[in-house]
């Protein structure tokens, strides 16, 4: 009887047709909190951290990457080798690090000249990885050029994208606007911050990135 | 007549010009054009692999004075329906709008509109 116990069937299935092992890259804007949720999971799952967070944009300018993370959920549970990757935007404009957050005119244009190297190591990166935690800001409209590029990109190599609507504990989030932007991809409301929401976010990455899929090459 | 330098250049590239080109060429065209303070409308866009490049271009363009990047809009790939499938029709990439990051600005977007603003004095070389 014990064989169709809720746990150990899923964990049974998980061993038939599942993944053990995958590489995800947790992608996004720019400050839309991925190091932040970096942190989240490494910290709740191996104690650590994966760097430093910022209120200034392209905080995080190179790839960081955690290898071996085992994530669980009752029985089943999945091995992932997590990617922290740099904001991904369309534009650089040293001018904004100085008006807008006070730096000096070098340390604004060290920055941007670094940041446009880690969203092209963003863009690399994509060609290595076996799924994406997509991370959106709750509070901001969701149809960014970005955030359809991204998962256009996702959805043409056939990768599995999960959308982490993240910033709920802020007064003006909406993740039902992001729910209704993209029905075809499961959105998991989160706070990184204050960790709300972060079983339900853990349990869904294991069930949708443990699925076995076929990749496109392109 | 002079032109000034705050003139805004539009240009409308149709379908028949983008299909003609292979995905370097496209973007080989809509970087030199962009960088030249021009903005383009595209009656049929990039795909999404295409987009990814494009910023990869773009981020190696940038020359942080006077080129600090692109803003790009456009609206999801159309999806063929089950007989089109049938007959090998595949995603087709919809009307976009490509300028410099300095002159063009997006203010909304939703599903059945791309609302933008032209910031002047950056007009077309």
């Amino acid at each position: 009887m014990g064989i169709f116990r809720k746990g150990r069937l899923s964990a049974i299935i998980q061993k038939i047709f599942g993944k053990k092992h995958a590489k995800i890259g947790i992608y996004g804007p720019p400050n839309v909190g991925k190091t932040t949720l970096a942190n989240r999971i490494l910290r709740d799952w191996t104690g650590d951290i994966m760097g430093s967070v910022s209120e200034i944009p392209h905080e995080t300018r190179r790839a960081k990457w955690k290898k071996d993370v085992r994530v669980e959920n009752g029985a089943s549970s999945l091995m992932m080798d997590i990617v922290d990757t740099p904001g991904i935007s369309t534009k650089v404009d040293f001018k904004e690090f100085m008006n807008t957050w006070g730096l000096t005119k070098e340390e604004a244009k060290k920055r941007a000249k670094e940041a446009t190297e880690g969203v092209i190591e963003s863009i690399k990166w994509l060609e290595d990885i076996d799924g994406v935690l997509l991370v959106m800001d709750s509070t901001q409209d969701p149809f960014t050029q970005v955030n359809v590029t991204i998962l256009g990109n996702l959805e043409a190599r056939n990768l599995p994208v999960l959308i982490a609507a993240n910033k709920i504990d802020m007064e003006d989030s909406s993740p039902a606007t992001l729910k209704s932007a993209f029905p075809q991809h499961p959105v998991v409301p989160i706070s990184a911050l204050t960790g709300y929401n972060s079983d339900t976010l853990y349990s869904t990455m294991i069930k949708h990135f443990g699925k076995k899929r076929k990749k496109k090459w392109r | 007549m002079t032109k000034k330098d705050s003139d805004i250049a539009f240009n409308l590239i149709s379908r028949q010009k983008i299909n003609g080109l292979t995905s370097e060429e496209k973007l080989n065209f809509i970087i030199k054009e962009v960088k030249n303070g021009k903005i383009l409308v595209l009656e049929q866009g990039l795909t999404p692999i295409e987009q990814t490049s494009l910023i990869e271009r773009t981020m190696k363009e940038i020359e942080q004075d006077t080129f600090i990047g692109v803003e790009m809009e456009g609206y999801g790939e159309d999806t063929p329906t089950f007989l089109q499938k049938l007959f090998g029709m595949a995603k087709r990439p919809r009307m976009t709008l490509i300028g410099p990051a300095n002159l063009l600005k997006m203010i909304k977007k939703d599903n059945d509109m791309i609302q933008t603003k032209i910031i002047s004095g950056s007009g077309a070389k």
